[in-house]
């Protein structure tokens, strides 16, 4: 009796591990099934049509996505990794245990929360949706994912290289800069890649910021029109032809962003190697 | 003395921006009141409980949003309870190195696809076979209240499927975290006085971790709460009170991703807002209590 319910349990615990992976493998086999039909040349370098014409592309998203993520990481990136660095120079104290907190809560902050505030902060301030709108969203959703794991980088340096470094008479500064940062380097790159894969896929921030765009545009303080946007679009359009577009920005969109994170997990484990050497 | 000063200036840098992250979480709360006030002061707290919302009649009341919210996340979050479980002792316990590695990094893909393509994949893929599903319940289950509505494919059912799988990973990952704090000595002890393993897990290990699944639950709660595109494209966007779990419907998350931009007069613009302040709120006490919670486990204050 006693075995044979701890055999159901087996196979009951394995069978929810497998319902997990099925969705998994369903969705990638659909995305690419459905999205390598309408992927081609044109894809990238044409604009789209009118509704109800066949051909082109999605250039004007494509770009548009590379703009506001381009933006986003340039302002998101310095300031995450000052949060991150600031959590792990001064774990311990009140104050930085308030600012880890408020950290993994603004994690938790839905998105489309993040898009009405930069709405009202941005969008009304200037008075039109633009690139940049959308690029503070996203910096706004990547700084506490990029400082949280920028700490937990940080708190793997060993405390002896840094006496070391004081040791020598090093500032604290010199010390961040030269040693800590060094070490730690892989760790920082896998981390703000893998922030960036976060924020790549992001649609309800972008609605009421980079809004979207039919035209091709790289003008900062213009609309624009993003990927997920665009996918998003195109899904509920009535149209079949724009239906499979979506399907094949999704499949652009979900490559870019598995890229982004295979190449954050490449990273980190090729360090861990070498460290181990 | 340059040394001093760049130490100085490399300190009061930090700090400041360890102060704007504190105050940014306050900075959002006074933004969306503000913004919502004229919608908060028309309608007051009464907006919770009324069930009509018409911009054209400019009637708003927020209910059929916060019906619609909190069934499809409490119940997407109840469904994935078991299998978020099982499939972390499974990782922990049942298999091991390298296999166990593998799917805990094909587990964390489901978190790193965008909301829009689970959208995207919803709405094409799993909508039509849920359809089958309902109007296979409502033909023989259809006298249960429950079941009791024309399906249509999208609504309550479909937004909890597609929730119920986005949000897996994310409690499977805290509880695989706690799993790793249960002492081995516990387990082998167990094991030593005759236990087999489901009965290590059931009396030794599932005791021991039982806060950390109360957070990890609650995390993926709050990530159900809030999500947008997915649920927005696979409810079927009613602003109606739902009755069963075929009816098409609304979240507080999707009505503004639907709405917000076609909105012309103020106090529909401000209502919108007025939701994404009670969706703020929500989503800040619930993340906020789980953290706490899962840091009082870390530091070892609740043992079991």
């Amino acid at each position: 009796m006693r075995k044979i319910k701890n055999l159901i349990m087996t196979v009951m615990i394995s069978l929810a591990t497998l319902i997990c992976l099925i969705p998994l493998f369903l969705l990638l086999y659909y995305v690419i099934k459905m999205g390598i039909s309408s992927i081609n040349l044109d894809f990238f370098i044409k604009n789209p049509k009118p509704m109800g014409e066949i051909g082109g592309g999605m250039l004007n998203s494509i770009v548009g996505t590379l703009i506001v993520l381009g933006m986003a990481s340039l302002i998101g990136i310095p300031f995450g990794l000052a949060t991150g660095i600031y959590l792990a120079e001064n774990k311990g104290t009140k104050l930085a245990e308030w600012v880890r907190l408020s950290t993994e809560v603004l994690v938790g902050i839905p998105s489309i929360v993040i898009g009405i505030l930069v709405y009202s902060w941005v969008v009304k301030t200037m008075n039109t949706f633009s690139a940049f709108a959308g690029s503070i969203a996203l910096t706004i959703i990547m700084i506490p994912l990029l400082a949280r794991s920028t700490e937990e980088v940080l708190l793997m340096v060993p405390n002896t290289l840094k006496e070391a470094a004081f040791a020598l008479g090093a500032s604290r500064w010199n010390t961040q800069r030269m040693i800590v940062m060094k070490t730690a380097m892989g760790g920082i790159i896998s981390a703000i890649l893998s922030s960036i894969g976060r924020i790549a896929g992001e649609t309800a921030p972008l609605l009421f910021t980079a809004f979207g765009n039919q035209f091709f545009s790289t003008k900062l303080f213009r609309p624009i029109s993003t990927l997920p946007i665009q996918i998003f679009t195109y899904a509920r359009s009535p149209n079949v032809v724009q239906n499979k577009m979506a399907w094949a920005g999704a499949l652009l969109l979900v490559s870019m962003v598995l890229l982004l994170n295979f190449s954050a997990k490449w990273i980190s484990q090729a360090l861990v190697k070498r460290s181990k050497n | 003395m340059f040394y001093m000063r760049s130490d100085k200036v490399f300190k009061i840098v930090l700090l400041v921006f360890g102060f704007l992250i504190l105050f940014f979480s306050i900075g959002i709360f006074i933004q969306l009141s503000s913004s919502a006030w004229l919608s908060i002061k028309q309608n007051g707290v009464s907006f919770l409980f009324k069930s009509v919302w018409d911009p054209n009649k400019d009637v708003y009341g927020a209910l059929p949003f916060l019906i619609g919210t909190f069934i499809t996340a409490l119940l997407s979050v109840f469904l994935s309870l078991p299998l978020s479980i099982g499939t972390s002792l499974f990782l922990s316990d049942y298999v091991k190195g390298n296999f166990s590695n593998i799917i805990s990094s094909l587990i964390d893909l489901l978190a790193s696809i965008p909301s829009v393509v689970y959208g995207l994949w919803g709405l094409f893929m799993l909508v039509p076979y849920i359809r089958i599903l309902e109007n296979w319940l409502f033909k023989y289950a259809g006298f249960i209240p429950l079941f009791n509505s024309k399906p249509y494919g999208v609504g309550i059912l479909s937004a909890t499927v597609v929730l119920l799988i986005m949000i897996l990973p994310y409690s499977i990952s805290v509880i695989k975290e706690v799993l790793k704090m249960v002492p081995d000595d516990l387990k082998e002890a167990g094991y030593a006085l005759g236990a087999n393993k489901w009965e290590v897990m059931q009396k030794i290990v599932l005791p021991y971790i039982k806060s950390g699944i109360f957070a990890g639950t609650g995390l993926s709660l709050g990530r159900a709460l809030g999500e947008t595109m997915a649920v927005t494209m696979v409810i079927g966007n009613r602003n109606a009170v739902p009755t069963s779990l075929f009816d098409p419907a609304n979240t507080l998350a999707s009505v503004i991703a639907n709405e917000f931009y076609e909105a012309s007069s103020a106090s529909h613009v401000s209502s919108l807002i007025y939701l994404a302040l009670i969706l703020f709120v929500f989503s800040f006490l619930v993340n906020f209590t789980m953290q706490l919670i899962l840091r009082k486990i870390n530091t070892g204050m609740i043992k079991k």
